[in-house]
């Protein structure tokens, strides 16, 4: 560990894997550690034993459950937006050879007590219960208008401005019902509550159409998810670094981070070696998260999320039997200020063993009593066989790092997808390098 | 009538026994002596043809430096066919590694898989401190096929491979078995990469 890096990385979490990877492809000569003698920090996926060491360490994993190596439970509750920017990425690094994707089978919304598809196609969409005959047609119009928009074509705008008309303003200009908003803003652009109506429309616009095409692309819904889980998509990536020559070590204490006498950044400190290098990035619990602060607090709270990782012996009631399937509960619905969200999957996608299907529960905390919170969704699964809570505080840096060289990634939050993953990348990237990220066409290999 | 087969082949040993350039000698014949660690490509492809015009296509995956200091992905063992396993005939220690990496894939792989036990650096055998019966015993306990070969002369290395090729199952192909992400025509889920052509963003139609 004498050496000299351009980069330390501290935690194997996906968004630090893509970071490695991406600086290891740019030529920087990187380190990447972790605390963990397994890949994927808290976007990890772990097999059973795994599992209950994290979550009840004096337990073991019933035998009824199968085999330990036939599941891999993710901790964090998200899917691949088919069209987003996680899906470039991974197309442009050809990080895609290492993993192989499958469908999310469908996609659903809460509404009035029970849980309807989110319309997949046409003939969908009009035999939905979610909206009456007047309504459907109220929608078409608007999603005609959408579809039709053009920036340089103002006969297309029918008098709206994107960026200065509400969303509200929008919803109402096409008549449309608040149950049918409620659909429109929380099953199709994703949002977790209702800021966004107050707001400029352009963004809302650009999540719609995100959702429609990602949803055009394969058909069932707008989500595939990656064989053996989501804790694949980090080792993908700390491969491509490895490949490109970053150096890994796992299950390695990283004790302090050493800096000068102005605070800047010299190395990591592990037992009594020291490594320098130019630049350090790590996830939150690298740098004081959870701890009391010592010194400088590099690290602020920005709220929390409880998720309940539940063992079914049956797929969720009412969503056709699917093997994986993302259920919103639009926060009106439900008398809350967020939504809550429930994302299933299940032997098909290699996750665990046959007949067990694993689905997780989530919502961002408003209340002290936060497992009351998401009854609802746990109301909607049916029996569960097990239940693992846990509520993680989010964590976001206080500075950019650009002073000290230490830059720190964010927790990973309650949206469904990993949109905000990427968006932190970049702007990680940007600020440690000094320049935007511009995905380079990756060159086409001959193969022997 | 001839049938294309591919199989994942997974590489392990202590750094510096030659691992690359075993593959490299095989995949494209070459040798370099003062060749620098890693292969720098996401994995290296070469087919065999056995005698009844089976080709088999070997998707060869490298450590890429991740077994250094034991940080070697579960996904790396992920549905590989076979191992070859390869120590240095001139250092008694790398052969105790490759012990270790064995029962780590009996450990991690499937239990089918078929391991090669592989003495390289044969051109050296006046340094050599791993004689052949040593090896050989302890592969034939362990039930693994056994080879001593040379990157460096090219002895042996075409033979071992397809030695393996042959004790494949060709029957079965690996998708049946659950055993291949090997390459596009065995995927049976999505794939991005034709995909990527549709931009996003464009105005496709809208499913309400």
């Amino acid at each position: 560990m004498d050496e000299e890096y351009d980069v330390i990385v501290l935690g194997t979490g996906l968004t630090e894997c893509i970071l490695s990877g991406l600086l290891s492809v740019e030529g920087k000569k990187v380190l990447h550690m972790d605390r963990n003698d397994y890949y994927g920090g808290d976007s990890a996926s772990l097999n059973l034993t795994q599992l209950y060491r994290k979550f009840r360490p004096d337990q073991s994993a019933p035998a009824e459950l199968g085999r330990d190596r036939d599941y891999a439970v993710d901790l964090i509750p998200k899917f691949i937006i088919a069209s987003g920017e996680l899906t470039r990425i991974l197309v442009h690094t050809d990080v895609t050879r290492y993993l192989e994707f499958k469908q999310i089978a469908g996609s659903f919304v809460y509404r009035d007590g029970k849980i309807s598809k989110v319309p997949s196609t046409e003939m969908e969409a009009v035999k939905s219960p979610l909206m009456g005959l007047f309504e459907k047609r109220r929608a078409k119009k608007f999603f005609e208008f959408l579809q039709g928009w053009k920036d340089d074509d103002p006969a297309t705008h029918q008098g709206v401005d994107l960026d200065k008309d509400s969303m509200k303003s929008v919803y109402e200009k096409f008549g449309l019902e608040p149950g049918t908003q409620d659909f429109i803003g929380h099953a199709m652009a994703l949002y977790l509550d209702d800021d966004y109506k107050t707001k400029p429309a352009r963004t809302t616009y650009e999540r719609i159409v995100l959702y429609t095409s990602s949803m055009a692309r394969y058909g069932k819904s707008p989500y595939i998810y990656p064989l053996y889980g989501l804790g694949e998509l980090p080792q993908a990536f700390a491969r491509l670094s490895a490949i490109y020559g970053g150096t890994y070590m796992l299950d390695k204490s990283i004790d302090e981070i050493v800096t000068d006498a102005d605070g800047k950044f010299v190395g990591v400190r592990s037992g009594n070696e020291t490594v320098k290098a130019k630049q350090v990035v790590g996830d939150p619990s690298y740098f004081g998260a959870g701890k009391p602060a010592e010194g400088k607090a590099r690290v602020k709270e920005e709220g929390k999320v409880i998720r309940a990782i539940c063992f079914l012996k049956h797929p969720i009631p009412g969503t056709e039997d699917a093997d994986s399937v993302q259920i919103i509960i639009p926060q009106n619905q439900v008398n809350r200020r967020n939504d809550i969200y429930i994302a299933k999957v299940s032997s098909t996608h290699n996750v665990c063993a046959k007949d067990v299907y694993v689905a997780i529960v989530s919502t961002i905390v408003e209340t002290d009593n936060p497992e009351q919170e998401i009854v609802p969704g746990l109301q909607l699964l049916g029996p569960i066989y097990d239940k693992f809570v846990s509520v993680s505080t989010l964590y976001t840096p206080t500075t950019s790092g650009q002073d000290d060289q230490i830059f720190v990634t964010r927790s990973y939050d309650a949206t469904s997808h990993f949109e905000t993953v990427v968006e932190d990348v970049h702007n990680v990237w940007k600020q440690m390098i000094g320049k935007e990220l511009v995905l380079k066409k990756r060159e086409v290999e001959v193969e022997a | 009538m001839s049938k294309q087969l591919q199989f994942k082949l997974v590489l392990l040993g202590e750094s510096a026994v030659g691992k690359s350039s075993l593959v490299l000698r095989f995949v494209k014949d070459q040798f370099d002596d003062y060749r620098e660690s890693t292969i720098g490509a996401a994995f290296l492809t070469q087919t065999v043809t056995l005698d009844d015009q089976t080709t088999v296509k070997f998707e060869i995956w490298d450590t890429a430096g991740q077994e250094r200091y034991k940080s070697l992905a579960p996904m790396y063992y992920r549905n590989a066919n076979c191992a070859v396993v390869v120590y240095d005939i001139t250092q008694a220690a790398s052969l105790e590694k490759a012990r270790s990496w064995i029962r780590e894939l009996q450990r991690q792989a499937d239990p089918s898989i078929v391991i090669a036990l592989c003495g390289n650096k044969a051109d050296l055998a006046a340094r050599r401190q791993v004689s052949e019966e040593e090896a050989k015993k302890y592969a034939e306990e362990e039930g693994l096929m056994w080879a001593e070969t040379s990157a460096k002369s090219g002895e042996g290395v075409h033979e071992i491979f397809t030695a393996i090729a042959k004790k494949l199952p060709t029957t079965t192909s690996p998708s049946a078995r659950g055993g291949a992400r090997t390459g596009a025509a065995a995927r049976t889920g999505v794939d991005l990469n034709k995909q990527a052509a549709n931009a996003p963003g464009q105005n496709e139609p809208c499913n309400c």
